[in-house]
């Protein structure tokens, strides 16, 4: 514990901001499906570090409560997408994001 | 008078009946039913005709109104029939003549296909003819006047296996068109002014109409031009004749092409007033009086001698009308009608014994192995060229010769011009008749008439001969019935009193002598200068402008029908469908160019919806600061 | 504390932009588990020692294992490297970095009335967070641990079946 008293709000929510925004950047800019699940990754955690700091504005559990549903979450989601970047692949012999869009026009 | 509707009726259940079952029925009954309906319906007429000149009603007309038709507004239509001393005329040429062609077609006809479909043709139009003259408003009239024109185009297009036919049919209908539109016009105009279409109460309101009268009165010519193929709407008439030829007699000789007259006489309160209206009549009655004698002077196909003969007689019509002498006018209708339909069959009965030859410059010296179509042709020929005092046609014809002379609205131009075209009508008539009688004989006779046909043009001839007994000239002794039977619907004729009638009546004889002297020395010996002056090019130059009827299908050709053609090949892609092609176009485009946007991408996706996240942001936070 | 919030925070943007525009996957989830540890500490740094603590355990330590298993398994070498060069053109980073800085800004500007605001005193301890788990929130736990299931069913079942010699790849995916 310490003393948080000085900690801006607006500066924490910025940096949480920043940290979503450069995963966001990571997805659209990476064309390799790993880079882009350790990108989701980062946005979580963008979002779970504004929760943190509500919790610690208003002193309540809620923000570390919310906290841990987000990681379990993210544990499941990891799980399954990394199975799926082993099936593409398996199918397109790549990991390029670019080859798996047969679903266009 | 309860009776009347029956005498459409007859003819139309004819047709009825044989239009539904006629495929079915044997030949016998399908002409027995043809025959039986338009036979009952001139006894019918005779009934009548006999009550009313018996025991005449109030007024003198019978009326019956069948129902109401037309309610809208102010316009209030019934279908009722009118039968007066103009339309008894009519009927009883109508049913009679309509009888003997039935007659003479039932073996004309007898060998070929559509034999029901025929008679039923022949009945709708002696039905819906019959409709035309006894109706009582414009609007029946109307009925009729269509209705007739439809049936003259099945029945000229009847062997419709030939494409030429259908497009003489078409020809036909579109040019009398022409003539209904304006017709109609006329209709609209009359009921803006007067507010009625019952044809009575249009005559004695008339005066009402003001200055418009002469427009009316020029619509209704109009009308009247095109049904009847005068100058400008003529050229419909000669191409008719690819019809059999008992249609060429009924419809474009005796009754159809007269509705024209028929209108006129029935709407002469319109055209007395406006003298303006009536010159035009008569000079297009002159006009194609002229016209029509100089074109058949030069034709080689039988059916078309008669065909300009028919346009040239109905000038005759036109000119009496126009003068003002409606009776001798509707006189003339009635004794044409008999020696016109007489000429026409014992054509037909001349083309069947050659098996379908129609060019009479390859007949020849068919006197003596046609004896029958010979005398009667030769009696029509007689009547048409009006010879004096023997033949019905003369006293027609000098009726309306009188009048152009002493009609106030005669003058001797026209007189002049009467006399010419007189002299004119024998020469062509009988230069027809030595050419396909006498000389020598180019072809053999393969087919003799049967004994139905020579009936009828026995009756006819007889007819062409003395029907001329029901109206005399003064000097002749006076007699004169129908005259007085339509002087009821017509006023007193004009030229009452004038004197001179004996030294016209002798011009007269002279044109027509004079022609049938020219015919006799041109073709019936062969005269030298005959042969040198058909070897000549000025000769030949003449013919083909004749026979081709002065240029007149070149000049519409060439005046209406091509740049018409071209308007519409303008728009051959359709301007006003491509704005709805163009609105699938773009709709099309549009679609391919945000397909674009579908890459497949996830990052492309992702960037979208980041960008659509800016938007919304900038939105709501640049909104909310302002 | 409040430096130790701040310099964690910045790391941790570091980090991140290092694992984004990093050519080498080994390198990435390097820096990213650097990113990780500093948010942990950063957690902590802002009172919530409970949510530090899973963070390291549980995202930095087993998480991240699963990425190096995977990583691994595609056998991710030098071509890959080059290959990612090629594909980090200023083309394709340009409007996207261009989007992500608006947007940005727009949120710095939306925020900008909060920035003087500060926090309260002390932080919130495990004991309270359990009582809340296990407390008001507790459907919400177990509906989570369905989730959990429903990963460990999914993953199991989308997993690629054993390579057949058809199947056999070569050299670097």
């Amino acid at each position: 514990m310490g003393n948080t008293a000085t900690v801006s709000t607006g500066a924490i929510l910025a940096v949480s901001l920043a940290l979503f925004l450069i995963g966001l950047l990571g997805v659209m800019i990476r064309r390799d499906l790993l880079f882009v699940l350790m990108s989701l990754e980062i946005m979580i955690n963008a979002a779970a570090l504004a929760f943190i700091a509500a919790a610690a504005k208003w002193r309540q559990p809620e923000g570390q409560v919310m906290m841990t549903l987000i990681l379990v979450a993210a544990a499941a989601e990891v799980g399954v997408g990394l199975s799926l970047v082993l099936r593409i692949y398996q199918r397109f012999a790549t990991i390029d994001s670019d080859a798996v869009s047969t679903m266009k026009g | 008078m309860a009776w009347l509707w029956v005498i459409p009726a007859f003819p139309l259940l004819g047709a009825l009946l044989l239009a539904l079952l006629g495929g079915a029925l044997p030949r016998r009954w399908a002409a027995a039913i043809g025959c039986v309906s338009v036979g009952a319906a001139w006894v019918i007429g005779l009934v009548v005709a006999g009550h009313y000149l018996s025991a005449p009603p109030a007024g003198g007309v019978f009326r019956q109104t069948l129902y109401d038709w037309i309610g809208v507004g102010p316009l209030r239509v019934s279908l009722g029939l009118y039968l007066d001393q103009l339309s008894l005329v009519f009927l009883l040429v109508i049913t009679f003549i309509g009888f003997l062609i039935h007659l003479y077609s039932v073996e004309f006809m007898g060998r070929e296909e559509g034999y029901s479909r025929f008679f039923c043709y022949l009945n709708l139009f002696v039905g819906l003819m019959l409709l035309l003259v006894l109706g009582d408003n414009l609007v029946s009239l109307y009925l009729g006047w269509e209705g007739v024109g439809l049936c003259s185009y099945l029945l000229i297009g009847f062997w419709y296996l030939d494409r030429a036919n259908g497009r003489a049919a078409r020809k036909a209908f579109l040019i009398t068109r022409l003539g209904d539109t304006s017709l109609v016009i006329a209709f609209f105009l009359i009921f803006s002014r007067l507010g009625t279409l019952d044809i009575q109460q249009v005559m004695r309101e008339a005066p009402a109409l003001g200055a418009a009268v002469t427009a009316a009165a020029l619509l209704v010519l109009g009308g009247a031009v095109g049904k009847s193929a005068q100058i400008p709407l003529q050229t419909w008439l000669p191409d008719a004749m690819a019809g059999p030829t008992p249609v060429s007699a009924l419809i474009h000789a005796a009754t159809m092409v007269t509705a024209g007259v028929y209108l006129l006489g029935r709407t002469h309160a319109l055209f007395a007033l406006s003298p303006l209206a009536m010159t035009v009549v008569a000079a297009v009655g002159i006009a194609t009086a002229l016209y029509g004698a100089a074109s058949a002077l030069a034709q080689r196909d039988l059916k078309r001698v008669l065909a300009y003969s028919t346009m040239s007689q109905i000038g005759y019509m036109f000119i009496a009308l126009g003068v003002g002498a409606w009776a001798a006018g509707v006189f003339h209708f009635v004794t044409h009608a008999c020696f016109k339909a007489l000429l026409f069959l014992s054509a037909g009965m001349v083309i069947q014994a050659l098996r379908e030859e129609h060019d009479i410059t390859r007949m020849g010296g068919l006197w003596r192995r046609l004896p029958v179509a010979g005398w009667t042709f030769l009696i029509g020929a007689a009547s048409l060229s009006a010879l004096p005092l023997v033949t019905a046609g003369f006293y027609s014809k000098d009726a309306i010769i009188w009048a152009t002379w002493a009609s106030p609205l005669g003058s001797a131009a026209l007189l002049t011009a009467a006399l010419v075209g007189d002299a004119l009508t024998a020469v062509y008539i009988f230069r027809t008749f030595f050419l396909v009688f006498l000389g020598e004989r180019k072809r053999e006779v393969e087919r003799l008439p049967g004994p139905l046909m020579r009936l009828a043009v026995i009756v006819l001839a007889v007819l062409s001969l003395g029907a001329g007994v029901v109206s005399r000239p003064a000097v002749l002794g006076g007699f004169d019935p129908l005259g007085r039977l339509l002087s009821s619907v017509f006023g007193v004729p004009p030229g009452e009193g004038v004197p001179g009638e004996s030294a016209i009546l002798l011009l007269s004889a002279l044109a027509t002598f004079t022609g049938i002297a020219v015919a006799c020395l041109t073709w019936a010996r062969g005269a030298a200068w005959a042969a040198a002056l058909s070897a000549s090019r000025i000769y030949d130059l003449a013919r083909q402008f004749l026979s081709s009827g002065w240029g007149c299908d070149w000049l519409y050709d060439r005046a209406f029908v091509r740049p018409y053609l071209f308007l519409t090949g303008l728009n051959r892609e359709d301007a006003v469908d491509s704005v709805y092609t163009g609105l699938a176009l773009a709709a099309a485009g549009a679609n391919r160019v945000l397909s674009l946007a579908q890459s497949g991408r996830v990052r492309n996706y992702a960037t979208a919806i980041l960008l659509g996240a800016v938007l919304v942001v900038a939105l709501l936070v640049l909104r909310g600061a302002g | 504390m409040t430096t130790v919030c701040y310099g964690a925070c910045g790391i941790a943007l570091l980090a991140a932009l290092l694992v984004v525009t990093s050519r080498n996957a080994m390198h990435a989830l390097l820096h990213l588990i650097v990113m990780l540890l500093a948010l942990g500490l950063a957690f902590f740094a802002l009172g919530a020692p409970f949510a530090a603590a899973l963070q390291v355990m549980i995202y930095a330590g087993a998480i991240m294992v699963l990425f190096v298993f995977v990583v691994m398994m595609l056998n991710l070498g030098p071509s890959n490297e080059r290959r990612e060069e090629r594909w980090l053109t200023a083309d394709v980073w340009a409007f996207p970095a261009l989007l992500a800085a608006a947007l940005l800004a727009l949120s710095m500007y939306a925020l900008a009335n909060l920035w003087g605001e500060g926090f309260g005193a002390t932080g919130v301890g495990p004991k309270e967070v359990g009582l809340a788990l296990y407390g008001p929130y507790l459907l919400a736990v177990e509906l989570v641990s369905l989730v959990l299931v429903a990963g460990l069913a999914a993953a199991f079942h989308l997993a690629p079946p054993p390579r057949t010699a058809q199947t056999e790849e070569t050299g670097d995916g």
